[in-house]
């Protein structure tokens, strides 16, 4: 997933359309807004973007599960089989974003890329309904996917890269 | 040039403003798990040693102990599972990365043999037991399984061996597998924790102890054991600061921060040094009621856990 955070506004549609797709329960988000003030006044300068799972290559909450719960899928996106959790809460502390949380159901849940709509061939629902387009999907393992091409000609960054995990969202700067 | 940064909360309210996922239940867990593995430890190690009747207590009597810490821990690390229904699928599977893992599988041999090797030694140890419970007399099979455990516990201490220091260690690695707490993340937490549980151990063990020569024996043996794990602290702080930004951020909460009282006051004071001086005292010859230090040092155990997981999840990378 590929987001340019020139484009963000901070409409947290994304974590609507997120919440009602999934059936988030309330106090609960699978993707939230960040709001990134810096420098030094008057030369301040405000970054907004749309954060969420990382779906990380290297992905501590996976190497950490105890019933294999948590997994990959080819493609690379990380899932929670449900019936397999026990609600331990190790891959909720081993991530570096905090992107899991436990479910008031008891197992653990977290953004899945709505890996159920990309079965169908739809996006996920937040970038469906992103109103300036600043969300991108697609397959990186293609150069000539639209996602490749971002990266290829924009400058981006990725959180936390220093916690070695090797993250797939990438911020367009 | 000065920098000024902000980066707004995520405002989702159970989740933020900070992570509290795991609850005193695994810090008590963290502590009885290193209690029961050490006073195993010594007592498979004594009976290899052919010292059990020199150290009835470490052998015979303190055992007693570990299944009641193992029970209690099992059921706190159950009481602390959100989706409880499905621990059995803890034992579907071994995973060779999971910490969890690994210790799922220790606690499912060590808390039998923990069993086993108290009840090979009830009639020795409590002699009256055995008319007081109907049990034995009703049900005959029970003799014969003491009498093959009897026959069998030196099969038992070999296997206590290896086992109680995966679990000693295991207690420490749990949490500093995880990258994502800067405060846990470091590489000797896992013997700390192994230390740790074996001086609590032997303090147990000096408490229940009768004989002024076993205390003697396992006073030097806390003692050793209290320089060791001072030893390993100052190296899990010194490894803080020679870490990146996010454990400097880290080690704040222990050194200056909230946490500091509890840390320094209470494990490292109360909880080592102050016993450790103790102990020394009475190794030179002086009266001190052992009853003292033995218990600093398990309140100092029982602490160390509970700081170390509560600080440890405020510390991160983000936000």
């Amino acid at each position: 997933m590929v987001i340019d955070t020139l484009k963000c506004v901070g409409c947290s549609d994304c974590v609507v359309a997120c919440q009602t797709e999934n059936d988030v329960p309330i106090g609960y988000c699978r993707d939230w807004i960040t709001e990134t003030v810096s420098g030094t006044y008057p030369n301040l300068d405000l970054e907004l973007k749309s954060e969420r799972c990382n779906h990380c290559e290297n992905a501590p909450c996976v190497r950490c599960c105890p019933t294999g719960a948590s997994h990959q899928i080819e493609g690379g996106i990380v899932l929670v089989t449900h019936d397999e959790c026990i609600g331990c809460g190790a891959c909720i502390e081993s991530c570096p974003y905090d992107a899991r949380y436990q479910h008031p159901d008891g197992y653990v849940d977290k953004c899945t890329f709505c890996h159920h709509r990309l079965e169908k061939g739809q996006l996920p629902a937040c970038v469906s309904v992103c109103p300036t387009k600043c969300m991108y999907f697609g397959d990186l393992d293609n150069p000539n996917s639209e996602v490749s091409q971002l990266l290829k000609n924009r400058k981006y960054k990725t959180l936390a890269p220093e916690a070695g995990t090797d993250p797939h969202v990438f911020y367009l700067t | 040039m000065q920098e000024e940064l902000f980066t707004s909360g995520r405002h989702i309210p159970n989740i933020d403003p900070s992570l509290q996922i795991w609850h005193w239940p695994i810090s008590l867990y963290l502590f009885l798990g290193g209690l029961a593995a050490g006073i195993l430890f010594f007592a498979a190690l004594f009976y290899l040693m052919g010292k059990d009747k020199e150290y009835p207590t470490a052998v015979k009597v303190a055992t007693v102990i570990p299944p009641i810490a193992l029970s209690i821990g099992l059921l706190a690390l159950v009481y602390d599972l959100t989706h409880k229904l499905y621990t059995w699928q803890l034992y579907m599977t071994f995973r060779i990365e999971s910490p969890m893992s690994w210790g799922a599988w220790v606690l499912l041999i060590v808390t039998p043999l923990s069993f086993l090797w108290t009840f090979s030694y009830y009639r020795e140890v409590y002699p009256n037991l055995e008319r007081k419970l109907k049990v034995f007399q009703k049900f005959k099979f029970l003799n014969a399984v003491e009498k093959f455990v009897q026959e069998n516990r030196i099969y038992m201490a070999y296997a206590l061996i290896p086992l109680t220091l995966v679990l000693g260690v295991y207690t420490g690695i749990l949490l500093s597998a995880f990258n994502a707490r800067p405060l846990w993340n470091n590489a000797i937490l896992g013997p700390l924790f192994l230390v740790s549980g074996l001086s609590t151990g032997a303090a147990a063990i000096i408490l229940l102890s009768k004989s002024v020569k076993e205390r003697h024996m396992f006073g030097k043996i806390d003692l050793a054991l209290i320089i060791i794990e001072l030893a390993l602290i100052v190296h899990m702080i010194m490894g803080f600061y020679a870490g990146s930004q996010v454990q400097l951020e880290a080690v704040q909460l222990l050194v200056g921060g909230e946490f500091t009282l509890m840390f320094f006051g209470f494990v490292v004071l109360l909880g080592l040094i102050i016993p450790a001086i103790l102990e020394l005292i009475e190794l030179i010859g002086y009266k001190v009621p052992v009853v003292v230090p033995a218990l600093l040092v398990i309140l100092g155990g029982l602490i160390f856990r509970f700081v170390m997981v509560e600080a440890g999840q405020l510390t991160r990378f983000l936000y």
